[in-house]
Protein backbone atom coordinates (compact mmCIF):
# COMPACT_ATOMS: atom_id res chain seq x y z
CA UNK A 1 0.00 0.00 0.00
CA UNK A 2 1.08 3.92 -0.76
CA UNK A 3 1.21 6.15 2.24
CA UNK A 4 -2.13 6.35 4.33
CA UNK A 5 -2.36 10.10 2.66
CA UNK A 6 -1.75 9.18 -1.10
CA UNK A 7 -4.38 5.83 -0.23
CA UNK A 8 -6.92 9.39 1.09
CA UNK A 9 -6.18 10.99 -1.63
CA UNK A 10 -7.78 8.34 -4.03
CA UNK A 11 -10.79 9.01 -2.74
CA UNK A 12 -13.26 10.68 -4.65
CA UNK A 13 -14.71 12.79 -1.29
CA UNK A 14 -11.30 13.14 -0.29
CA UNK A 15 -10.33 14.79 -3.06
CA UNK A 16 -13.58 17.18 -3.27
CA UNK A 17 -13.32 17.64 0.57
CA UNK A 18 -9.88 18.06 1.36
CA UNK A 19 -7.98 21.46 0.79
CA UNK A 20 -5.75 23.78 3.46
CA UNK A 21 -7.20 24.57 6.37
CA UNK A 22 -6.41 27.58 7.97
CA UNK A 23 -7.88 26.54 11.37
CA UNK A 24 -10.23 29.05 11.99
CA UNK A 25 -12.27 26.91 13.59
CA UNK A 26 -15.68 27.73 12.06
CA UNK A 27 -16.46 23.28 11.33
CA UNK A 28 -16.16 23.01 14.95
CA UNK A 29 -18.08 26.05 15.85
CA UNK A 30 -21.25 24.64 13.96
CA UNK A 31 -20.87 21.00 14.42
CA UNK A 32 -23.47 19.03 16.43
CA UNK A 33 -21.03 16.21 17.18
CA UNK A 34 -18.69 18.73 18.80
CA UNK A 35 -21.36 19.97 21.59
CA UNK A 36 -22.23 16.70 22.75
CA UNK A 37 -18.54 14.38 22.04
CA UNK A 38 -15.13 15.39 22.61
CA UNK A 39 -14.78 15.89 19.20
CA UNK A 40 -13.38 18.87 17.09
CA UNK A 41 -13.37 18.05 13.04
CA UNK A 42 -10.67 21.09 12.57
CA UNK A 43 -8.73 19.11 14.60
CA UNK A 44 -9.09 16.21 12.07
CA UNK A 45 -8.26 18.28 9.27
CA UNK A 46 -5.35 19.44 10.75
CA UNK A 47 -3.82 16.37 11.36
CA UNK A 48 -4.60 14.97 7.54
CA UNK A 49 -3.04 18.12 6.74
CA UNK A 50 0.25 17.20 8.23
CA UNK A 51 0.21 14.53 5.85
CA UNK A 52 2.03 12.47 8.31
CA UNK A 53 1.52 9.11 8.51
CA UNK A 54 2.19 8.18 12.25
CA UNK A 55 -0.76 10.42 12.92
CA UNK A 56 -3.22 9.70 10.10
CA UNK A 57 -2.72 5.79 11.20
CA UNK A 58 -3.46 6.78 15.47
CA UNK A 59 -6.56 8.82 13.66
CA UNK A 60 -7.30 5.67 12.04
CA UNK A 61 -7.40 3.64 15.05
CA UNK A 62 -9.60 6.63 17.11
CA UNK A 63 -12.65 6.85 18.68
CA UNK A 64 -12.24 10.61 17.00
CA UNK A 65 -13.44 9.66 13.43
CA UNK A 66 -16.65 8.04 14.56
CA UNK A 67 -18.10 10.97 16.36
CA UNK A 68 -19.19 12.72 12.88
CA UNK A 69 -22.97 12.51 12.35
CA UNK A 70 -22.48 13.00 8.65
CA UNK A 71 -25.14 16.14 8.74
CA UNK A 72 -22.74 18.45 6.30
CA UNK A 73 -23.33 21.56 8.50
CA UNK A 74 -19.62 22.10 7.89
CA UNK A 75 -19.81 21.92 4.33
CA UNK A 76 -21.71 25.45 4.10
CA UNK A 77 -19.59 27.69 6.51
CA UNK A 78 -16.08 26.70 5.45
CA UNK A 79 -14.42 29.51 4.08
CA UNK A 80 -11.58 27.58 1.99
CA UNK A 81 -14.65 25.31 0.80
CA UNK A 82 -13.24 22.37 2.81
CA UNK A 83 -15.61 19.43 3.48
CA UNK A 84 -14.87 18.16 6.65
CA UNK A 85 -17.61 15.82 6.75
CA UNK A 86 -16.48 14.24 3.58
CA UNK A 87 -13.30 13.72 4.86
CA UNK A 88 -14.21 12.09 7.95
CA UNK A 89 -16.52 9.63 5.70
CA UNK A 90 -12.79 8.98 3.55
CA UNK A 91 -10.99 8.71 6.70
CA UNK A 92 -13.86 5.90 7.61
CA UNK A 93 -13.74 4.15 4.49
CA UNK A 94 -9.94 3.49 4.83
CA UNK A 95 -10.23 2.76 8.67
CA UNK A 96 -12.49 -0.21 7.45
CA UNK A 97 -10.45 -1.10 4.88
CA UNK A 98 -7.54 -1.58 6.59
CA UNK A 99 -9.20 -3.40 9.72
CA UNK A 100 -8.48 0.17 12.03
CA UNK A 101 -11.72 0.52 12.76
CA UNK A 102 -12.02 -2.33 15.51
CA UNK A 103 -9.28 -0.99 17.52
CA UNK A 104 -12.43 2.16 18.84
CA UNK A 105 -14.73 1.20 20.92
CA UNK A 106 -17.25 3.46 18.11
CA UNK A 107 -15.40 1.89 15.29
CA UNK A 108 -16.60 -1.78 16.57
CA UNK A 109 -20.18 -0.34 15.90
CA UNK A 110 -19.55 -1.04 11.94
CA UNK A 111 -20.51 -4.82 12.68
CA UNK A 112 -24.17 -4.38 14.11
CA UNK A 113 -24.25 -1.53 11.44
CA UNK A 114 -23.37 -3.09 8.98
CA UNK A 115 -25.51 -6.17 9.41
CA UNK A 116 -28.55 -3.71 10.11
CA UNK A 117 -28.58 -1.65 6.95
CA UNK A 118 -27.08 -4.09 3.89
CA UNK A 119 -29.58 -6.58 5.03
CA UNK A 120 -32.46 -4.74 4.91
CA UNK A 121 -31.27 -3.50 1.58
CA UNK A 122 -30.71 -6.90 0.39
CA UNK A 123 -33.15 -8.81 2.10
CA UNK A 124 -36.30 -6.46 1.28
CA UNK A 125 -34.73 -3.99 -0.82
CA UNK A 126 -35.09 -0.38 2.18
CA UNK A 127 -32.13 0.66 4.49
CA UNK A 128 -35.16 0.60 6.86
CA UNK A 129 -37.82 -1.84 7.05
CA UNK A 130 -40.51 -3.07 9.78
CA UNK A 131 -39.37 -6.74 10.00
CA UNK A 132 -36.22 -5.56 11.37
CA UNK A 133 -37.33 -2.17 12.77
CA UNK A 134 -38.09 -3.65 16.73
CA UNK A 135 -40.15 -2.02 19.11
CA UNK A 136 -37.54 -3.36 21.72
CA UNK A 137 -34.64 -1.80 19.92
CA UNK A 138 -36.58 1.45 20.00
CA UNK A 139 -38.45 2.37 23.03
CA UNK A 140 -37.82 6.11 22.15
CA UNK A 141 -40.34 5.80 19.77
CA UNK A 142 -42.93 5.69 21.89
CA UNK A 143 -46.39 3.70 22.96
CA UNK A 144 -47.80 4.52 19.54
CA UNK A 145 -45.04 2.62 17.73
CA UNK A 146 -45.46 -0.27 20.37
CA UNK A 147 -49.33 -0.05 19.09
CA UNK A 148 -48.39 0.51 15.61
CA UNK A 149 -45.85 -2.39 15.15
CA UNK A 150 -48.19 -4.68 17.35
CA UNK A 151 -51.46 -4.27 14.58
CA UNK A 152 -48.82 -3.64 11.79
CA UNK A 153 -50.95 -4.89 8.81
CA UNK A 154 -54.02 -3.43 9.64
CA UNK A 155 -52.25 0.17 10.87
CA UNK A 156 -50.55 0.16 7.69
CA UNK A 157 -54.00 -0.59 5.97
CA UNK A 158 -55.56 2.47 7.39
CA UNK A 159 -52.86 3.94 6.29
CA UNK A 160 -53.05 3.27 2.88
CA UNK A 161 -49.62 1.43 2.36
CA UNK A 162 -49.64 -1.46 0.12
CA UNK A 163 -47.79 -3.35 2.48
CA UNK A 164 -45.42 -6.95 1.46
CA UNK A 165 -48.27 -6.63 -1.61
CA UNK A 166 -47.58 -7.01 -5.40
CA UNK A 167 -47.25 -3.34 -7.92
CA UNK A 168 -46.48 0.20 -6.53
CA UNK A 169 -47.03 1.92 -3.48
CA UNK A 170 -46.04 1.94 0.17
CA UNK A 171 -43.89 -0.61 1.36
CA UNK A 172 -44.83 -2.86 -1.80
CA UNK A 173 -42.92 -6.21 -1.94
CA UNK A 174 -39.61 -5.37 -4.00
CA UNK A 175 -39.91 -7.83 -7.13
CA UNK A 176 -37.17 -10.89 -6.14
CA UNK A 177 -35.38 -9.67 -9.38
CA UNK A 178 -34.61 -6.28 -8.48
CA UNK A 179 -33.48 -7.49 -5.02
CA UNK A 180 -31.46 -10.13 -7.41
CA UNK A 181 -29.99 -7.14 -9.16
CA UNK A 182 -29.14 -5.33 -5.84
CA UNK A 183 -26.88 -8.48 -4.68
CA UNK A 184 -25.15 -8.04 -7.78
CA UNK A 185 -24.68 -4.56 -7.65
CA UNK A 186 -22.95 -5.64 -4.00
CA UNK A 187 -20.86 -8.17 -5.72
CA UNK A 188 -19.70 -5.76 -8.47
CA UNK A 189 -18.87 -2.75 -7.05
CA UNK A 190 -16.93 -3.90 -3.64
CA UNK A 191 -20.70 -3.79 -1.87
CA UNK A 192 -20.49 -7.79 -0.44
CA UNK A 193 -16.44 -7.27 0.20
CA UNK A 194 -17.24 -4.57 2.52
CA UNK A 195 -19.24 -6.85 4.78
CA UNK A 196 -16.91 -9.86 4.30
CA UNK A 197 -13.95 -7.43 5.56
CA UNK A 198 -16.04 -5.87 8.53
CA UNK A 199 -17.07 -9.26 10.04
CA UNK A 200 -13.36 -11.05 9.46
CA UNK A 201 -12.03 -8.13 11.42
CA UNK A 202 -14.89 -8.32 13.92
CA UNK A 203 -14.20 -11.96 14.50
CA UNK A 204 -10.43 -11.40 14.85
CA UNK A 205 -11.15 -8.85 17.62
CA UNK A 206 -13.89 -10.26 19.71
CA UNK A 207 -11.28 -13.68 19.87
CA UNK A 208 -8.61 -10.94 21.17
CA UNK A 209 -11.01 -9.79 23.55
CA UNK A 210 -12.78 -13.20 24.82
CA UNK A 211 -15.63 -12.74 23.55
CA UNK A 212 -18.34 -14.58 21.15
CA UNK A 213 -19.00 -12.81 17.71
CA UNK A 214 -22.91 -12.10 19.09
CA UNK A 215 -21.51 -10.96 22.57
CA UNK A 216 -19.18 -8.27 20.39
CA UNK A 217 -22.01 -7.42 18.39
CA UNK A 218 -24.74 -6.64 20.65
CA UNK A 219 -21.93 -5.14 22.90
CA UNK A 220 -21.24 -2.62 20.12
CA UNK A 221 -25.00 -2.01 19.49
CA UNK A 222 -25.76 -1.40 23.01
CA UNK A 223 -23.27 -0.41 25.46
CA UNK A 224 -21.14 2.91 25.62
CA UNK A 225 -18.41 4.11 28.00
CA UNK A 226 -18.15 7.41 29.65
CA UNK A 227 -14.49 8.46 27.59
CA UNK A 228 -16.61 9.73 24.83
CA UNK A 229 -18.70 13.03 26.25
CA UNK A 230 -17.88 16.43 26.50
CA UNK A 231 -18.27 17.59 30.75
CA UNK B 1 -37.30 49.78 9.89
CA UNK B 2 -34.55 46.69 10.88
CA UNK B 3 -36.88 44.30 10.17
CA UNK B 4 -37.59 45.50 6.97
CA UNK B 5 -34.19 45.57 6.12
CA UNK B 6 -33.49 41.98 6.82
CA UNK B 7 -36.73 40.57 5.17
CA UNK B 8 -35.51 42.66 2.04
CA UNK B 9 -32.09 41.16 1.94
CA UNK B 10 -33.25 37.55 2.74
CA UNK B 11 -35.78 38.23 -0.84
CA UNK B 12 -32.64 39.30 -1.80
CA UNK B 13 -30.85 36.37 -1.14
CA UNK B 14 -33.50 34.00 -2.00
CA UNK B 15 -33.71 35.54 -5.74
CA UNK B 16 -30.27 33.84 -5.95
CA UNK B 17 -31.22 30.54 -5.07
CA UNK B 18 -34.18 29.24 -7.21
CA UNK B 19 -34.20 26.48 -9.56
CA UNK B 20 -36.14 25.07 -12.20
CA UNK B 21 -39.20 23.17 -11.29
CA UNK B 22 -41.01 22.12 -14.33
CA UNK B 23 -44.98 21.43 -13.74
CA UNK B 24 -45.90 18.31 -14.97
CA UNK B 25 -44.52 14.35 -15.94
CA UNK B 26 -42.17 13.49 -12.46
CA UNK B 27 -40.86 10.37 -11.96
CA UNK B 28 -41.17 9.79 -8.21
CA UNK B 29 -39.20 7.43 -5.82
CA UNK B 30 -40.04 6.65 -2.42
CA UNK B 31 -38.23 7.39 0.84
CA UNK B 32 -36.96 4.23 3.58
CA UNK B 33 -37.98 6.40 6.16
CA UNK B 34 -41.36 7.82 5.42
CA UNK B 35 -42.48 5.06 4.54
CA UNK B 36 -41.98 3.68 7.63
CA UNK B 37 -42.35 6.41 9.99
CA UNK B 38 -44.99 8.73 8.22
CA UNK B 39 -46.68 6.42 5.43
CA UNK B 40 -49.54 8.52 5.02
CA UNK B 41 -47.58 11.48 3.89
CA UNK B 42 -46.44 10.02 0.59
CA UNK B 43 -49.91 8.87 0.17
CA UNK B 44 -51.48 12.46 0.70
CA UNK B 45 -48.25 13.58 -1.79
CA UNK B 46 -49.59 11.26 -4.61
CA UNK B 47 -53.27 12.07 -3.57
CA UNK B 48 -52.36 15.96 -4.30
CA UNK B 49 -50.51 15.96 -6.74
CA UNK B 50 -52.07 13.42 -9.19
CA UNK B 51 -55.71 14.19 -7.75
CA UNK B 52 -56.39 17.08 -6.94
CA UNK B 53 -53.78 19.15 -8.77
CA UNK B 54 -54.11 16.23 -12.04
CA UNK B 55 -50.10 16.14 -12.33
CA UNK B 56 -48.50 13.22 -13.87
CA UNK B 57 -46.15 11.20 -11.25
CA UNK B 58 -44.96 8.02 -12.32
CA UNK B 59 -44.03 5.15 -9.99
CA UNK B 60 -42.89 1.76 -10.15
CA UNK B 61 -42.54 -1.02 -7.81
CA UNK B 62 -38.95 -1.82 -9.31
CA UNK B 63 -37.05 1.18 -7.62
CA UNK B 64 -35.23 0.36 -4.59
CA UNK B 65 -33.57 2.40 -1.73
CA UNK B 66 -31.11 4.59 -2.87
CA UNK B 67 -29.23 3.30 0.03
CA UNK B 68 -28.37 6.93 1.24
CA UNK B 69 -28.61 5.90 4.75
CA UNK B 70 -25.79 3.05 4.70
CA UNK B 71 -24.14 4.85 2.43
CA UNK B 72 -24.04 7.56 5.40
CA UNK B 73 -23.94 5.01 8.30
CA UNK B 74 -20.14 3.76 6.22
CA UNK B 75 -21.63 0.41 5.43
CA UNK B 76 -21.55 0.25 2.14
CA UNK B 77 -18.85 1.69 -0.55
CA UNK B 78 -19.27 4.96 -2.53
CA UNK B 79 -18.99 2.93 -5.54
CA UNK B 80 -21.86 0.85 -4.50
CA UNK B 81 -23.83 3.64 -3.57
CA UNK B 82 -23.86 5.10 -6.81
CA UNK B 83 -24.67 2.00 -9.13
CA UNK B 84 -27.65 1.85 -6.92
CA UNK B 85 -28.90 5.06 -7.87
CA UNK B 86 -27.83 4.93 -11.60
CA UNK B 87 -30.20 1.49 -11.51
CA UNK B 88 -32.62 3.93 -10.42
CA UNK B 89 -31.70 6.50 -13.05
CA UNK B 90 -32.06 3.16 -15.44
CA UNK B 91 -35.47 2.50 -14.37
CA UNK B 92 -36.42 6.54 -15.19
CA UNK B 93 -34.76 6.15 -18.35
CA UNK B 94 -36.86 3.52 -19.36
CA UNK B 95 -40.04 4.42 -18.47
CA UNK B 96 -39.51 7.39 -20.36
CA UNK B 97 -39.31 10.27 -18.34
CA UNK B 98 -36.30 12.85 -17.27
CA UNK B 99 -37.72 15.00 -13.90
CA UNK B 100 -36.79 12.91 -11.04
CA UNK B 101 -38.28 13.41 -7.30
CA UNK B 102 -37.21 11.38 -4.82
CA UNK B 103 -39.41 11.70 -1.59
CA UNK B 104 -36.25 11.61 1.04
CA UNK B 105 -33.95 14.65 1.67
CA UNK B 106 -31.27 12.17 2.30
CA UNK B 107 -31.88 10.15 -0.99
CA UNK B 108 -31.97 13.84 -2.56
CA UNK B 109 -28.68 14.68 -1.04
CA UNK B 110 -27.07 11.55 -2.18
CA UNK B 111 -28.58 12.07 -6.21
CA UNK B 112 -27.18 15.95 -6.44
CA UNK B 113 -23.77 14.71 -4.68
CA UNK B 114 -23.42 11.84 -7.21
CA UNK B 115 -24.21 14.10 -10.19
CA UNK B 116 -21.80 16.53 -8.92
CA UNK B 117 -19.15 14.29 -8.61
CA UNK B 118 -19.56 12.88 -12.07
CA UNK B 119 -19.64 16.18 -13.28
CA UNK B 120 -16.23 16.82 -11.97
CA UNK B 121 -15.05 13.42 -12.57
CA UNK B 122 -16.02 11.79 -15.91
CA UNK B 123 -13.98 8.89 -15.93
CA UNK B 124 -15.64 8.18 -12.03
CA UNK B 125 -19.41 8.35 -13.80
CA UNK B 126 -17.93 5.89 -16.60
CA UNK B 127 -16.92 3.54 -14.01
CA UNK B 128 -20.42 3.25 -12.74
CA UNK B 129 -21.77 3.22 -16.00
CA UNK B 130 -19.45 -0.22 -16.70
CA UNK B 131 -20.43 -1.60 -13.31
CA UNK B 132 -24.36 -1.27 -13.87
CA UNK B 133 -24.25 -3.29 -16.82
CA UNK B 134 -21.89 -5.53 -15.90
CA UNK B 135 -24.65 -6.16 -12.84
CA UNK B 136 -27.83 -5.42 -14.22
CA UNK B 137 -27.32 -4.94 -17.89
CA UNK B 138 -29.07 -1.32 -17.57
CA UNK B 139 -28.10 1.88 -19.47
CA UNK B 140 -29.16 5.37 -18.09
CA UNK B 141 -29.68 8.82 -19.13
CA UNK B 142 -29.27 11.12 -15.97
CA UNK B 143 -32.38 13.21 -14.85
CA UNK B 144 -32.80 16.59 -16.86
CA UNK B 145 -34.57 17.95 -13.44
CA UNK B 146 -33.67 16.75 -10.36
CA UNK B 147 -35.96 18.13 -7.63
CA UNK B 148 -36.92 16.97 -4.17
CA UNK B 149 -40.50 15.97 -3.37
CA UNK B 150 -40.95 19.64 -1.27
CA UNK B 151 -40.14 21.38 -4.05
CA UNK B 152 -42.89 20.37 -6.19
CA UNK B 153 -45.31 21.18 -3.43
CA UNK B 154 -43.14 24.71 -3.01
CA UNK B 155 -43.81 25.13 -6.92
CA UNK B 156 -48.26 24.27 -6.40
CA UNK B 157 -48.00 25.98 -3.12
CA UNK B 158 -50.37 28.45 -4.67
CA UNK B 159 -52.52 26.51 -6.54
CA UNK B 160 -53.35 24.34 -2.72
CA UNK B 161 -53.96 28.35 -1.19
CA UNK B 162 -56.70 28.60 -3.79
CA UNK B 163 -58.17 25.23 -2.79
CA UNK B 164 -57.86 26.07 0.69
CA UNK B 165 -60.73 25.24 3.21
CA UNK B 166 -58.43 25.74 6.01
CA UNK B 167 -55.90 28.38 6.78
CA UNK B 168 -52.65 28.63 9.19
CA UNK B 169 -54.68 31.14 11.02
CA UNK B 170 -55.45 30.59 14.61
CA UNK B 171 -59.32 30.80 14.53
CA UNK B 172 -60.14 31.78 17.99
CA UNK B 173 -57.74 35.02 17.91
CA UNK B 174 -57.76 35.73 14.12
CA UNK B 175 -53.49 35.35 14.13
CA UNK B 176 -51.40 33.80 11.51
CA UNK B 177 -50.02 30.60 13.53
CA UNK B 178 -46.11 30.59 14.10
CA UNK B 179 -44.93 27.88 12.56
CA UNK B 180 -41.41 26.27 12.74
CA UNK B 181 -39.86 25.31 8.94
CA UNK B 182 -36.72 22.56 10.00
CA UNK B 183 -35.47 21.91 6.98
CA UNK B 184 -33.23 18.41 6.24
CA UNK B 185 -29.40 18.74 6.32
CA UNK B 186 -28.54 17.16 3.31
CA UNK B 187 -31.21 19.37 1.22
CA UNK B 188 -28.89 21.92 1.15
CA UNK B 189 -25.97 22.27 3.08
CA UNK B 190 -23.88 20.32 1.18
CA UNK B 191 -25.50 22.15 -2.56
CA UNK B 192 -26.86 25.34 -1.56
CA UNK B 193 -27.64 25.98 -5.33
CA UNK B 194 -29.86 22.96 -5.40
CA UNK B 195 -32.49 24.25 -3.06
CA UNK B 196 -34.87 26.71 -3.18
CA UNK B 197 -33.99 29.59 -1.11
CA UNK B 198 -30.20 28.23 -0.34
CA UNK B 199 -29.02 26.97 2.45
CA UNK B 200 -29.07 29.90 4.90
CA UNK B 201 -32.06 30.85 4.68
CA UNK B 202 -34.34 27.94 2.23
CA UNK B 203 -37.76 29.72 1.07
CA UNK B 204 -38.94 25.87 0.23
CA UNK B 205 -41.44 25.34 3.32
CA UNK B 206 -41.21 28.98 4.37
CA UNK B 207 -42.98 29.96 0.90
CA UNK B 208 -45.66 27.07 1.61
CA UNK B 209 -46.20 28.68 5.51
CA UNK B 210 -46.66 32.20 4.01
CA UNK B 211 -48.95 30.88 1.20
CA UNK B 212 -51.18 29.38 3.37
CA UNK B 213 -51.69 31.74 5.71
CA UNK B 214 -49.08 31.08 8.53
CA UNK B 215 -45.92 33.20 10.26
CA UNK B 216 -42.29 31.80 9.49
CA UNK B 217 -40.77 31.53 13.03
CA UNK B 218 -37.15 32.32 13.14
CA UNK B 219 -34.96 31.08 16.17
CA UNK B 220 -31.30 31.06 16.47
CA UNK B 221 -30.98 27.40 16.22
CA UNK B 222 -33.08 27.21 13.09
CA UNK B 223 -30.41 25.46 10.92
CA UNK B 224 -29.41 23.36 13.39
CA UNK B 225 -29.78 19.31 12.32
CA UNK B 226 -32.27 17.59 14.30
CA UNK B 227 -29.34 15.44 15.57
CA UNK B 228 -30.42 11.91 12.92
CA UNK B 229 -26.65 11.84 12.62
CA UNK B 230 -27.37 8.53 10.87
CA UNK B 231 -25.09 6.23 13.18
CA UNK B 232 -25.72 8.18 16.13
CA UNK B 233 -29.74 6.80 16.07
CA UNK B 234 -29.18 3.43 14.41
CA UNK B 235 -26.74 2.16 16.97
CA UNK B 236 -28.99 2.03 20.11
CA UNK B 237 -25.46 3.13 22.45
CA UNK B 238 -25.26 6.54 20.72
CA UNK B 239 -28.77 7.91 20.62
CA UNK B 240 -28.02 10.70 23.36
CA UNK B 241 -26.49 12.43 20.76
CA UNK B 242 -29.49 12.40 18.70
CA UNK B 243 -31.48 13.43 21.34
CA UNK B 244 -29.24 16.27 22.85
CA UNK B 245 -29.68 17.99 19.54
CA UNK B 246 -33.39 17.50 19.37
CA UNK B 247 -33.18 19.47 23.04
CA UNK B 248 -30.96 22.23 22.02
CA UNK B 249 -33.02 22.99 19.06
CA UNK B 250 -36.84 22.89 21.56
CA UNK B 251 -34.80 24.94 23.85
CA UNK B 252 -34.07 27.92 21.32
CA UNK B 253 -37.23 27.72 19.94
CA UNK B 254 -39.30 27.46 23.22
CA UNK B 255 -39.30 31.42 24.02
CA UNK B 256 -40.95 31.77 20.42
CA UNK B 257 -44.09 30.02 21.17
CA UNK B 258 -44.93 27.81 18.10
CA UNK B 259 -47.96 26.44 17.08
CA UNK B 260 -46.27 23.83 14.86
CA UNK B 261 -43.27 22.53 12.75
CA UNK B 262 -43.11 21.80 9.27
CA UNK B 263 -40.02 19.40 7.96
CA UNK B 264 -39.60 18.05 4.94
CA UNK B 265 -36.96 15.62 5.76
CA UNK B 266 -37.62 11.76 6.27
CA UNK B 267 -35.95 11.54 9.90
CA UNK B 268 -36.41 14.60 11.36
CA UNK B 269 -40.28 14.46 12.17
CA UNK B 270 -39.77 11.53 13.72
CA UNK B 271 -36.75 12.79 15.99
CA UNK B 272 -38.56 16.17 16.62
CA UNK B 273 -41.63 14.15 17.73
CA UNK B 274 -40.38 11.09 19.56
CA UNK B 275 -37.46 13.16 21.32
CA UNK B 276 -40.37 15.68 23.21
CA UNK B 277 -41.78 12.42 24.12
CA UNK B 278 -38.21 11.05 25.90
CA UNK B 279 -37.35 13.84 27.14
CA UNK B 280 -40.33 14.64 28.71
CA UNK B 281 -40.38 11.00 30.13
CA UNK B 282 -36.78 12.19 31.30
CA UNK B 283 -37.13 15.61 32.89
CA UNK B 284 -40.60 16.51 32.96
CA UNK B 285 -40.39 19.09 30.73
CA UNK B 286 -42.61 20.07 27.43
CA UNK B 287 -43.03 22.78 24.99
CA UNK B 288 -46.55 23.05 23.96
CA UNK B 289 -49.18 24.60 25.58
CA UNK B 290 -50.88 23.01 29.40
CA UNK B 291 -48.74 19.91 29.35
CA UNK B 292 -48.73 19.09 25.55
CA UNK B 293 -46.16 18.91 22.82
CA UNK B 294 -45.21 20.83 19.88
CA UNK B 295 -46.99 19.08 16.80
CA UNK B 296 -44.80 17.96 13.91
CA UNK B 297 -45.85 17.35 10.74
CA UNK B 298 -44.67 16.68 7.30
CA UNK B 299 -45.19 19.32 4.72
CA UNK B 300 -47.75 17.03 2.67
CA UNK B 301 -49.37 16.59 6.41
CA UNK B 302 -50.26 20.43 6.73
CA UNK B 303 -50.54 20.43 3.08
CA UNK B 304 -53.69 17.92 3.78
CA UNK B 305 -55.19 19.40 6.69
CA UNK B 306 -55.01 22.92 4.53
CA UNK B 307 -57.18 21.18 1.77
CA UNK B 308 -59.62 19.55 4.20
CA UNK B 309 -58.61 16.48 4.51
CA UNK B 310 -59.76 14.20 7.85
CA UNK B 311 -56.19 14.21 10.04
CA UNK B 312 -57.13 10.76 10.47
CA UNK B 313 -56.74 9.81 6.99
CA UNK B 314 -53.17 11.68 6.59
CA UNK B 315 -52.07 9.93 9.39
CA UNK B 316 -51.47 12.05 12.76
CA UNK B 317 -52.51 9.39 15.09
CA UNK B 318 -49.04 8.34 14.24
CA UNK B 319 -47.42 11.25 15.84
CA UNK B 320 -46.77 10.51 19.87
CA UNK B 321 -47.01 14.51 20.35
CA UNK B 322 -50.81 15.10 19.71
CA UNK B 323 -51.64 17.16 17.17
CA UNK B 324 -55.36 17.76 18.52
CA UNK B 325 -54.02 21.01 19.79
CA UNK B 326 -53.34 22.23 15.96
CA UNK B 327 -56.32 21.04 14.50
CA UNK B 328 -58.54 22.98 17.17
CA UNK B 329 -56.66 26.42 16.57
CA UNK B 330 -57.24 25.52 12.22
CA UNK B 331 -60.44 24.97 13.18
CA UNK B 332 -60.12 21.13 11.65
CA UNK B 333 -63.28 19.42 12.65
CA UNK B 334 -62.51 15.71 13.55
CA UNK B 335 -63.74 12.30 14.95
CA UNK B 336 -61.94 11.72 18.39
CA UNK B 337 -63.10 8.34 18.78
CA UNK B 338 -61.75 7.21 15.07
CA UNK B 339 -58.36 8.02 15.45
CA UNK B 340 -57.08 4.72 16.20
CA UNK B 341 -59.38 2.83 14.31
CA UNK B 342 -58.53 0.57 11.48
CA UNK B 343 -59.93 0.46 7.67
CA UNK B 344 -64.04 0.63 7.46
CA UNK B 345 -63.72 1.58 11.30
CA UNK B 346 -62.22 -1.35 12.48
CA UNK B 347 -61.51 -1.53 16.36
CA UNK B 348 -57.76 -2.33 16.44
CA UNK B 349 -57.53 -1.10 20.21
CA UNK B 350 -55.40 1.74 21.13
CA UNK B 351 -52.26 2.88 22.26
CA UNK B 352 -51.09 3.58 26.18
CA UNK B 353 -50.76 7.16 26.69
CA UNK B 354 -47.56 8.54 28.19
CA UNK B 355 -47.56 9.67 31.70
CA UNK B 356 -45.71 12.65 31.32
CA UNK B 357 -46.74 14.93 27.52
CA UNK B 358 -50.34 14.88 27.55
CA UNK B 359 -51.58 12.88 24.66
CA UNK B 360 -55.00 11.69 23.57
Amino acid sequence: MKNLFEELNRDYRFKEGFHNCINCGTCTAVCPAAEFYKYDPRKIVDTVQTRDDAQIEALLKSETIWYCGECMSCVTRCPRKNRPGLVVMALRDLSIRLGYFTESEKGRQMLPLTHIMTDNILKYGYCIHPKSFRWEDHKESGPVWKWHTEHLEKSLERQGANYMGEGPGILRKIPQESLDELKAIFDVTGGTQRIRIVEEYSRKKAAEMGQSIQEYERNAFENSSDIHFNE
Amino acid sequence: MLCTMIYEGKQRIWSEYQKDIPDDRWYYVRSCIRQNFFPASEKMFTEITRNVLGKDIYETPHHTTCGGIAYHCDTIPQETAMTIVARQFALMTEAGYENYCPSCITSFGNYVEILETWREYPELEARIREDLWKACRREFNKPRYLAHSSDLIYRWRNEIAAKATHKLVNGRTGEPLRIVEHIGCHYAKMFPSKGVGGAEYPYVLAGMIESWGGQVVDYPERRHCCGYGFRQYHVKANRGYSMSNTYKKFESMEPFHPDAIITNCPGCPYFLDRWQYVIAEQTGKTYGENGFGIPVLTYEELAGLVLGYDPWDLGLQLHQVAVEPLLDKMGVEYDPSAKYLGLNREDIMRPELPGSIKCF
